[in-house]
């Protein structure tokens, strides 16, 4: 029998990564699929290849049989294929009807019908299905983070499509709008239309995947019929056997002891409700929270990127003020940010460049950098944290996104760190170099410094954290401990749920 | 709103003050002067803007208008053409025409940054217009006397026949901008050009076309300012005239990072940055001290445009 959409040994690679290699996927009309996976296992990629946003390296496409060519998004969407991307892309400068619409709106001869309201009409119809309580008049740069996304899925749903992808539409959504949607991703079956669904939350995936398609490191790692989908086997393809080698995080946090860092009553935002919390010497204290939960604000508060309103910081009990990042540099704390691309690296410029930007100041003299100057600590640095390069002066965009990761890490080990704040560190990462970037953070630990490490992936925040905040609307949710630290207690204070225990 | 209900206070202002300053009996030509620059101006303003809100900048607007207006006066006037109107007209827009499309082509296709790619215009248009005129000073004398009266030469119900022209272009660009999908799809690259390549838009063919329209839009200006002045000289006119035009429109509102701006605000913008150096000029403020005056406009909006921001953007 053959199968409505069938990909058929998909490769891609990236410089440094091979993000697909030799994968095959096959759905049937009426069919929900989910693709689960890590992060960086490749199943954006594989979507981004089925939506015609990339081309792949090599491989076939069949819909209904017939090999397609999907090189570009209007083909896509001529074949009758609708994306919904993980990253909100919206016009903030448009109104919501107008970016429900972008690219197909209502219209006669050219000229949009604004004035009949048709496409206000049209918007309210779709927004009312999605639970979507705003104006379609209402500029999207005003919209919650929530409520864009929505937009985003609205999008989709505007036009006449057969097959639906979405990656992780629910992560950014309370629990009542992801049950609606799942409300509609049903409605959708009924018609006929094939779904492909990526999440990180396989609660969701248990309750509404007709069939589970696993991707690890770029490769097929099994499918799971109907009776098969649950939590244990999905997470035993997705992570493998090597995971419990990864994740050998020793603890020895002595709870008895001062805390290293503590922020009271901090706010970033006004009407926020104040954030305290410590971390102690030698502890990994991981922080989860949905995308736009406020987790990436918080850090650049504590890190001087971002004002703060109000709100105190302690370092071993000495009372620091905070108003620039050179502030929290000087007193050793130390950011590593979640896109290094952009705000971690100077990427044209070389590892040795990026690695002593930090650290200038300690090797010129009168503000003359000596030629070779730095060269001998670039060189420990690129030895204990095993940064592949060919040599001191390549490019540091041309290395893959493990060793970036460290050169920016490297950057700050050239300082005296005495709290780490890592938002995201292994988005985009292979698994390989995820391990060496785990050890090196215990290490850290090991020498006594304060890791805060931000994540989205849960399986990182349940393995490798000694405790765990979580964040929820700009403030605290809750904070787990020990045993009380699992999926579903992260979830439920991260969707506003109650506090578990 | 905000923005704009700003703008139109300023500007009320600003004429009130112009009314009192100008004695009576002068009052009137006063105005008829300054209604024909503005429409004059607001033309390349206009094609500016187009530019502006998808994010881009057109830098060669001025020496696309001197390049235009001197060929123009070559293609009517020299020997070897002697071209009919309605021949060397189509010409000289087509021209400008290419020109936008060349810039449009580097910026999309090569990758070009666009600030570069006209910055590179603006020193080589001047160039080719002072080498076809031998680098002299190019005019119409008494031919072309139809031309001039239709668009240049007196009043049509009162009003300066370049700011009927003005007016005829604002409603045209209104209706593309605002009520067109074309439009919709310029404001839609401005703010997020990704957003508007994953629904599908042709991001390239829109940017090509707003810089399709400016160069046109300046080429159209060459011909005006023929009309007016009769004469151009490569070596020394229009200078400056794409600061002009982009600091109408970015005084009308429309934001250099792309995705904002609108026809009346930029029609507004235009007429405060032409009432600024008439209003001091009538005050007795030395002529030197003009550039000043506008400078400090401009910063002023880009400070009230910033304090005005929603502070949502923070959140």
């Amino acid at each position: 029998m053959s199968h409505f959409l069938e990909a058929k040994k998909i490769c891609k690679s990236f410089p440094g990564l091979q993000a697909l290699n030799n994968v095959d996927l096959n759905v049937n009309k009426g069919e929900i699929l989910a693709v689960v996976g890590e992060n960086g296992a490749g199943k954006s990629t594989l979507m981004k290849i089925l939506g015609g946003v990339i081309n792949p390296d090599s491989g076939e496409i069949l819909l209904d049989g017939q090999t397609v060519n999907i090189a570009s998004i209007p083909q896509a969407q001529k074949l009758g294929i609708a994306l919904i991307h993980q990253e909100l892309h919206l016009a903030e400068n448009l109104n919501v009807a107008a970016n429900i619409f972008l690219g197909q709106e209502p219209r006669r001869g050219g000229i949009l019908r604004l004035i009949d309201n048709k496409i206000y009409d049209l918007a309210n119809q779709i927004m009312q299905e999605l639970g979507l309580n705003c104006s379609p008049h209402a500029l999207v740069s005003e919209l919650s983070v929530g409520q864009k996304q929505l937009v985003e899925i609205a999008r989709a749903l505007s036009f006449q499509f057969r097959i639906l992808i979405m990656d992780e539409p629910t992560a950014s959504l309370s629990l009542d709008e992801s049950k609606r949607l799942f409300g509609i991703i049903k409605a959708l079956k009924e018609k006929d239309v094939t779904v492909l669904y990526i999440s990180h939350r396989l609660k969701e995936i248990e309750e509404i995947a007709d069939r589970v398609l696993v991707l690890r490191d770029g490769l097929n790692s099994g499918e799971l019929q109907k009776s098969e989908i649950k939590h244990e086997a999905m997470v035993r393809l997705m992570v493998g056997r090597e995971l419990k080698q990864f994740f050998q995080h020793a603890h020895r946090v002595q709870k008895t002891a001062e805390p290293l860092l503590r922020v009271e009553a901090l706010r970033y935002l006004e009407n926020q409700k104040p954030i305290t919390f410590d971390i102690r010497p030698g502890e990994i204290v991981g922080m989860s929270g949905l995308a736009g939960s406020g987790r990436t604000e918080l850090a650049e508060t504590i890190t001087g990127l971002r004002p703060m309103l109000t709100g105190e910081v302690f370092l071993k009990g000495e009372n620091i003020s905070i108003s620039s990042p050179a502030d929290a540099i000087r007193a050793g704390i130390f950011l590593v940010p979640e896109d290094r691309r952009l705000h971690g690296l100077v990427l044209p410029a070389s590892v040795k460049d990026n690695i002593l930007l930090a650290s200038l100041n300690n090797i010129g003299h009168l503000g003359i950098i000596p030629l070779r100057g730095g060269d001998s600590l670039v060189q420990d640095m690129c030895e204990k944290l095993t940064i592949k390069t060919p040599s001191l002066n390549q490019q540091v965009g041309f290395l893959s996104g493990g060793n970036q990761q460290k050169v920016v890490l490297a950057k700050w080990l050239c300082r005296k760190p005495r709290v780490i704040i890592f938002d995201e560190p292994t988005q985009g990462i292979d698994v390989g170099a995820k391990a060496e970037i785990y050890a090196l953070m215990d290490e850290l630990a090991k020498d006594g410094i304060g890791i805060l490490m931000i994540s989205s992936d849960l399986e990182e925040i349940l393995h490798v954290s000694d405790r765990v905040l979580v964040m929820h609307h700009a403030s605290l949710a809750g904070e787990l401990e020990g045993k009380d630290i699992s999926e579903e207690s992260i979830m439920k204070l991260a969707t506003g749920g109650l506090v578990a225990a | 709103m905000k923005k704009l209900t700003g703008l139109i206070v300023f500007l009320v202002v600003l004429y009130i003050a112009l009314a009192i300053a100008v004695p009576s009996q002068g009052f009137a030509l006063n105005n008829y002067n300054l209604a024909e620059r503005i429409g004059q101006y607001g033309v390349i303003s206009l094609g500016a803007a187009l530019v502006i809100i998808t994010g881009g900048i057109d830098l060669s607007i001025g020496s696309v208008v001197v390049l235009s207006a001197t060929a123009c006066a070559i293609l009517l006037t020299d020997k070897s053409f002697g071209l009919d109107p309605m021949l060397a007209l189509p010409l000289v827009l087509g021209g400008g025409a290419v020109i936008g499309l060349i810039h449009g082509l580097l910026i999309t296709k090569m990758n070009l940054p666009p600030f570069m790619v006209t910055l590179c215009g603006l020193f080589i248009y001047r160039g080719v217009a002072r080498t076809i005129s031998g680098n002299m000073s190019k005019g119409i004398g008494n031919q072309c006397i139809e031309l001039r009266h239709f668009l240049y030469e007196g009043d049509i119900f009162g009003l300066p026949r370049f700011l009927v022209i003005y007016i005829i272009l604002a409603i045209i660009a209104a209706i593309f901008l605002h009520f067109s999908v074309y439009g919709r799809y310029l404001y839609a690259i401005g703010g997020n050009e990704k957003a508007a390549k994953y629904s599908g838009i042709a991001t390239d063919k829109y940017k090509i076309l707003s810089y399709v329209l400016c160069s046109t839009l300046a080429a159209f200006f060459g011909i005006l300012f023929l009309m007016k002045n009769n004469a151009v000289t490569p070596s020394s006119d229009g200078f400056f005239l794409e600061l002009y035009a982009i600091a109408g429109a970015v005084l009308g509102g429309c934001s250099l990072r792309g995705g904002e701006g609108t026809v009346i605000g930029i029609t507004i913008g235009t007429a405060i940055m032409w009432i600024l150096p008439n209003l001091t000029n009538m005050w007795g403020v030395p002529s030197e001290l003009e550039f000043i005056v506008i400078g400090s406009a401009l910063l002023l909006g880009a400070i009230m445009d910033e304090k005005l921001r929603p502070a949502a953007k923070n959140a």
